[in-house]
């Protein structure tokens, strides 16, 4: 794809986005409730456990730590949460409109990863100010700034946040080609990820067992692995081991996405009309 | 002159899922599938020559929008090749991409939301067109379509038939070589429907573009294509031109008299089928063969102040032919279906 091609679909992708700026800033402020009720239960748990005379740690995080490492994680899950992909493509294959990615001449997935990319930028733009409104107001909870590379790192790992939750929703997606009902399958796929990236709590308070699988996974790299890196959890040759394996993980769906399209293009039915 | 279109025994069947209606039975069939197989193109071949407007006819199911799909590329067939322009359509080369355009009336291909200016200027980029030329073609089209005034309106807005216009004009930016429409005009009222047909006559002239069109009104075939095939049960059953159907499958002919009031149904009834009496009018069916004698016996019967013969529209004949064609299918238990099976 030309570049002058990749800019159109960006800057169209951006214009059709804005269509309907009002109910989209109104969800984008709307996410940042959550916030609230996080920091009011941490706040009761670690103080029961001052209250029963417990070292007020849980799972290696203290109480400061637990809500930086939640807020971190809202900042990898802007990056890596893909609302309506795998169920946008699954819907596509089903209504047909998958169609014109086959007659024209313009590749799915670098179409709705341009796409993606420009909805990602409308969404930081507005939730910039909300962003930094809570990280001022929390910058207590904070250590203070980490040093270059592990800011660095953190930035890395926010990207390839992006592409991993890219590739592995867009590869889901791709099941429609075979059923064609994948919503209840994508609610099973989104319950696993909310417990096993580190959404809900780190994945270090799971049982030894699980814990281990999880780290296992690329689940992690969407939301606990981001958060860890800028708090330190995750240092020294380790760190860039587990940035390579990420990178490993995101060719890997990249590739699998590729060929499970070739392959379900073969066996779809152009359906509709 | 080489072929623009090559088709040679395409063949796709589909398996499709049946599924069971009752609580009970869904269950059931969450273990034993039964599929059934569906020939939707059974073994077609066809030659079409650079600059011809073909059009498919066909009842619904027939296999006109399947073998659409089959030539553009968004369907592998399961037997047969097929050749566009030398590509082979299911290889889906960008190269074959640039040449042809899909125009589906039930689809619709533009971004919904915005005005289709800005989806003008993407196929611009993703068909790699030169600006000045991309503008051109633009304008070009949109004052043919009388639409200029409406490229900056979101296309939510546009009624249907200003829609398909822009869908026309999106498919036609790349000036293909190829074009394949499939009900072009679907829900569209008559003047809109003549407008499109208009267009599309006239830009077939022009530029001697390839054109195969599928539809279900008999004005659009009429007024527009020199060849129809005729696609009955997934197979070509007639292939030539229009007049030639009435020849095929028309066996019979109306006559048209205009009589004097000595005349009674009765009379009339003795001179061949009775379909319509309103006096002084009255329309007989009579069988091709029988025409001169029936003729004769008229004007021996009483005085007759008009006197007409003609085939009957094309649309009965069509319209009798896919009924007789359905019922025929029936009796064959079901259609395009060949056994089935457990997966």
């Amino acid at each position: 794809m030309s570049p002058a091609a990749a800019w159109t679909i960006i800057r169209i992708s951006i214009a059709e986005r804005l269509v309907y700026r009002g109910d989209f800033a109104l969800s984008t402020l709307m996410r940042f409730l959550p916030i609230v009720t996080q920091v009011f239960l941490w706040a009761a748990v670690f103080s029961a456990l001052d209250a029963a005379g417990r070292p007020a740690e849980v799972a290696g995080f203290s109480y400061h730590e637990m809500i930086a490492y939640y807020l971190l994680t809202m900042v990898a899950r802007a990056f890596s949460s893909m609302p309506g992909l795998a169920s946008g493509i699954a819907r596509d294959i089903r209504t047909g409109a998958v169609n014109k990615y086959l007659i024209q001449p313009v590749d799915m997935l670098q179409y709705l990863l341009l796409h993606r990319i420009a909805h990602k930028l409308v969404y930081y733009s507005i939730a910039i100010g909300p962003f930094a409104l809570v990280f001022l107001l929390c910058r207590g909870f904070f250590p203070g700034w980490p040093d270059a590379e592990v800011l660095f790192a953190f930035a890395a790992s926010l990207i390839m946040a992006f592409l991993l939750g890219f590739f592995l929703e867009s590869t889901l997606g791709m099941i429609g080609f075979w059923f064609l009902e994948v919503n209840s399958l994508l609610f099973v796929y989104m319950l696993f990820a909310f417990f096993f990236s580190g959404h809900m709590f780190p994945i270090d308070m799971l049982p030894a067992g699980i814990a281990e699988i999880v780290r296992l996974l690329p689940l992690q790299y969407l939301a606990y692995f981001p958060a860890a890196v800028f708090l330190g959890k995750v240092s020294g040759p380790q760190l860039w081991q587990s940035l390579a394996v990420e990178g490993v993980w995101i060719v890997f769906l990249a590739v699998s996405g590729r060929i499970a399209f070739a392959r379900g293009v073969r066996r779809y039915g152009g359906y509709g009309g | 002159m080489t072929a623009a279109i090559e088709i040679k025994g395409l063949t796709k069947s589909f398996r499709v899922y049946q599924k069971p209606e009752g609580l009970r039975a869904a269950v059931a069939g969450l273990f034993r599938r039964r599929y059934r197989h569906v020939e939707a193109v059974r073994g077609i071949d066809l030659t079409v020559a650079p600059g011809e407007f073909v059009a498919f006819l066909g009842p619904n199911g027939a296999g006109k929008t399947t073998t659409l799909k089959l030539l553009s590329g968004v369907l592998t067939p399961t037997a047969g090749e097929a050749r566009v322009l030398g590509h082979i359509p299911w290889r889906r080369e960008n190269a074959y991409r640039r040449r042809f355009a899909l125009v589906m009336g039930q689809k619709n291909q533009l971004w919904w939301d915005l005005p289709a200016a800005e989806s003008f200027r993407l196929h611009q980029h993703l068909y790699s067109l030169p600006r000045d030329e991309f503008e051109r073609t633009r304008d070009e089209l949109a004052e043919m379509l009388s639409v200029a005034h409406l490229m900056q309106q979101p296309v939510r807005e546009l009624s249907l038939g200003e829609r398909m216009k822009m869908e026309l004009i999106a498919a036609l930016l790349h000036s293909p070589e190829v074009l394949f429409l499939d009900e072009p005009t679907i829900g569209l009222d008559v003047v809109a429907q003549h407008n499109i047909r208009a267009f599309l006559r006239d830009y077939q002239q022009r530029r001697g573009v390839t054109i195969v069109l599928t539809s279900h009104y008999m004005n659009d075939v009429a007024a527009l294509c020199r060849r129809v095939v005729m696609i009955g049960q997934g197979r070509i059953v007639y292939d030539g031109a229009l007049d030639g159907i009435v020849e095929r499958f028309g066996g019979h002919k109306v006559v048209t008299l205009h009589v004097s009031e000595s005349w009674s149904a009765g009379l009339l009834r003795g001179l061949g089928e009775l379909l319509s009496f309103e006096p002084p009018r009255a329309r007989l069916r009579v069988g091709r063969a029988d025409v001169p004698v029936v003729l004769q016996r008229i004007l021996a019967a009483g005085q007759v102040l008009d006197l007409s013969v003609e085939d009957p529209p094309l649309e009965e004949i069509v319209a009798a032919w896919f009924s007789a064609e359905r019922s025929a299918a029936a009796a064959l238990s079901g259609g395009g279906e060949r056994g089935e099976g457990e997966a």
